[in-house]
């Protein structure tokens, strides 16, 4: 039998504001237990919250980034239960009025867009910390009012790759937008997915399950694709799905059910009396609209326009805009060859990132002292190999290109009658391949290729080379 | 408007109240005539009001994101019940 899969997604992202939701106290991730509360996060009777202007500054900019709508006014509602991870009894979210709306983001799965729908972004805060001991359930309420954004997709993800891809371009965006770093680890975004199948084409839906506890994009994938294949045998084999809130359990790489949970919860929202609406103004939008930078899919259209180059090339230097950033300032500098810095910037400056574990936003290297470099190599000075050694050594002490070559005299060597000489060197020292060569196996040209860069540590110009010993070996007799 | 023994169980598990059968009773009743009380202002035609959430009007009330430090850990802890410095303690939570 055949099945539709659908899947809506609640991602959860920690801002990157100081200070949280509604009090003065840090969201510093990382500190000691309880040293970042005050009356109001502790939910002391009386203590009042006062919004943080950057949560709204933040939740419009996200909204931006995502097409969606802004509403005019909003406001906060309570959400009661009860749980000693939040103290006052109720989250301050909002529910009826969220601040966005009836947005989209693009994705791209299998050289496929597609558009998935967002119903809704809205602020909310976050809850403390529990650590469940033997004896008790430890609680550290640090993180206890720190501002969130949770953003909802429409049911319009249709597998476990699409949900990657969804989730990929969200986060992307936000970090496009600097509101925040979306930093699974340190759980700035978290994941909840809602998964139901339906018969091919029926327009009703299948019971849903939900998936918590989804602590990277690959155990999304993961778990979706067991929790598809679960309800799949389940439902060829004649049961039913329950509704069910379920964990993934990494280790197991299943899913299971939680305990203790099976009572749907009656949060009883009400509108929050202490927080005043939140106005915004078709000016506060056009103003924050000026401030973002280019998103992702505009600029790699316009990579694609300006510096000639491929898609593919393109999706790669403008996936994280810290890389994007750097490659264009360095185009700025160096303007002479773009192709040749687009080149070094995908291949070694991302290279380097990789081997040395930083962020985009940590290349070790400024633009102005690559292009410095790069200038050696369109120049034709140092070979493209001498290039990239340079540049690790610059990596490694700091120095500059200019000196490095110079302190070590990579430049390279192009001129005939020094390597005339090596290469009669050579030529002598191998009379077995000259005569081999000389004789119809004209591949050797590679080994003495090889020589010759081997005694000039790479320097030697391989055009000038290759033409000298031709020229030196000899004429070939065929057969 | 009635509140069923059923009801009253569920939003006293809700708000984690453990209630003996007299109090069960008692507070069924209450609640019973409390919901009654509050049903005339349901005889109001209020098609057209638009839900008051806020009485003062006041709007956009809110504060530039800088730092003040919070508590010192030991006041923090000071009305705790039970704490294992620097963690509050509660009982056990059952996941």
């Amino acid at each position: 039998m055949k099945w539709d899969v659908v899947i809506g997604l609640e991602v959860h992202v920690q801002l990157n504001t100081k200070t949280k939701a509604f009090c003065a106290c840090s969201t510093q991730y990382g500190a000691e237990p309880n040293t970042q509360v005050c009356p109001v996060c502790l939910g002391y009777p009386g203590a009042l919250p006062v919004l943080n202007e950057e949560l709204v500054r933040s939740a419009v900019a996200a909204g931006i980034a995502t097409h969606s709508k802004i509403r005019t006014k909003s406001q906060f509602s309570r959400k009661n239960y009860f749980y000693p991870d939040l103290p006052k009894g109720y989250q301050i979210s909002q529910y009826d009025d969220p601040i966005c709306y009836d947005g989209y983001v693009e994705i791209e799965n299998e050289g496929k867009k597609k558009k998935i729908g967002l119903i809704r972004i809205h602020m909310e805060e976050d809850s403390g910390k529990s650590l469940h001991s033997e004896s008790g359930t430890l609680i550290d309420l640090n993180r206890s009012g720190v501002p969130l954004l949770e953003i909802v997709s429409q049911p319009e993800i249709h597998s476990p790759q699409e949900a990657y891809a969804y989730l990929t371009t969200i986060k992307q965006r936000l970090r496009y937008t600097g509101i925040s770093n979306c930093n699974m680890e340190e759980g700035s975004l978290r994941c909840d997915a809602n998964i139901s199948l339906k018969p091919a084409g029926s327009p009703a839906f299948g019971t849903r399950t939900e998936l918590k506890n989804l602590n990277s994009f690959r155990n999304v994938e993961r778990a979706l694709t067991f929790e598809i294949n679960r309800q799949k045998e389940l439902l060829e084999s004649g049961g039913t799905i329950t509704q069910a809130t379920l964990l993934w359990d990494e280790q197991k790489q299943e899913t299971r059910q939680m305990r203790g949970k099976e009572e749907s919860h009656d949060y009883r929202y009400f509108p929050e009396p202490d927080l005043p609406p939140v106005l915004i103004t078709e000016d506060f939008i056009q103003n924050l609209r000026m401030q973002l930078p280019e998103m992702p899919d505009l600029r790699k259209e316009r990579f694609i326009d300006k510096y000639d180059m491929l898609e593919d090339d393109a999706a790669v230097l403008t996936n994280e805009k810290e890389i994007a950033d750097y490659f264009e300032n360095l185009v700025k500098l160096f303007p002479n060859n773009v192709k040749l810095a687009r080149h070094w910037v995908q291949g070694e400056i991302l290279r380097i990132l990789k081997e040395q574990n930083l962020s985009a936003g940590q290349i070790p290297i400024k633009a102005s002292h690559l292009a410095e470099l790069l200038q050696f190599v369109d120049r034709q000075d140092i070979t493209p190999q001498t290039g990239k050694a340079v540049l690790d050594e610059m990596c490694a002490t700091g120095k500059s290109a200019a000196i490095i070559i110079d302190e070590k005299a990579l430049m390279k060597i192009a001129d005939s009658g020094e390597l005339s000489t090596i290469i009669d060197k050579i030529i002598q020292n191998s009379p077995k391949e000259s005569a081999r060569y000389r004789s119809g196996k004209i591949q050797l040209l590679a080994y003495f290729i090889g020589q010759v860069m081997k005694a000039t540590k790479g320097q030697a110009d391989q055009g000038i080379t290759r033409k000298l010993l031709i020229e030196k070996l000899g004429p070939v007799t065929e057969g | 408007m009635r509140i069923d023994r059923k009801e009253l169980e569920h939003i006293a598990a809700l708000a984690r109240l453990e209630l003996n059968e007299d109090e069960i009773l008692q507070s069924a009743e209450q609640l019973s005539q409390i919901l009654d009380y509050m049903s005339v202002i349901n005889e109001l035609d209020l098609t057209d009001c638009e839900t008051l959430s806020h009485s003062i009007g006041q709007e956009n009330v809110s504060r530039p994101d800088e730092l003040k430090p919070g508590l010192p850990v030991k006041e923090v802890l000071e009305n705790a019940p039970e704490a294992l410095p620097p963690y509050f303690k509660v009982p056990r939570v059952i996941e």
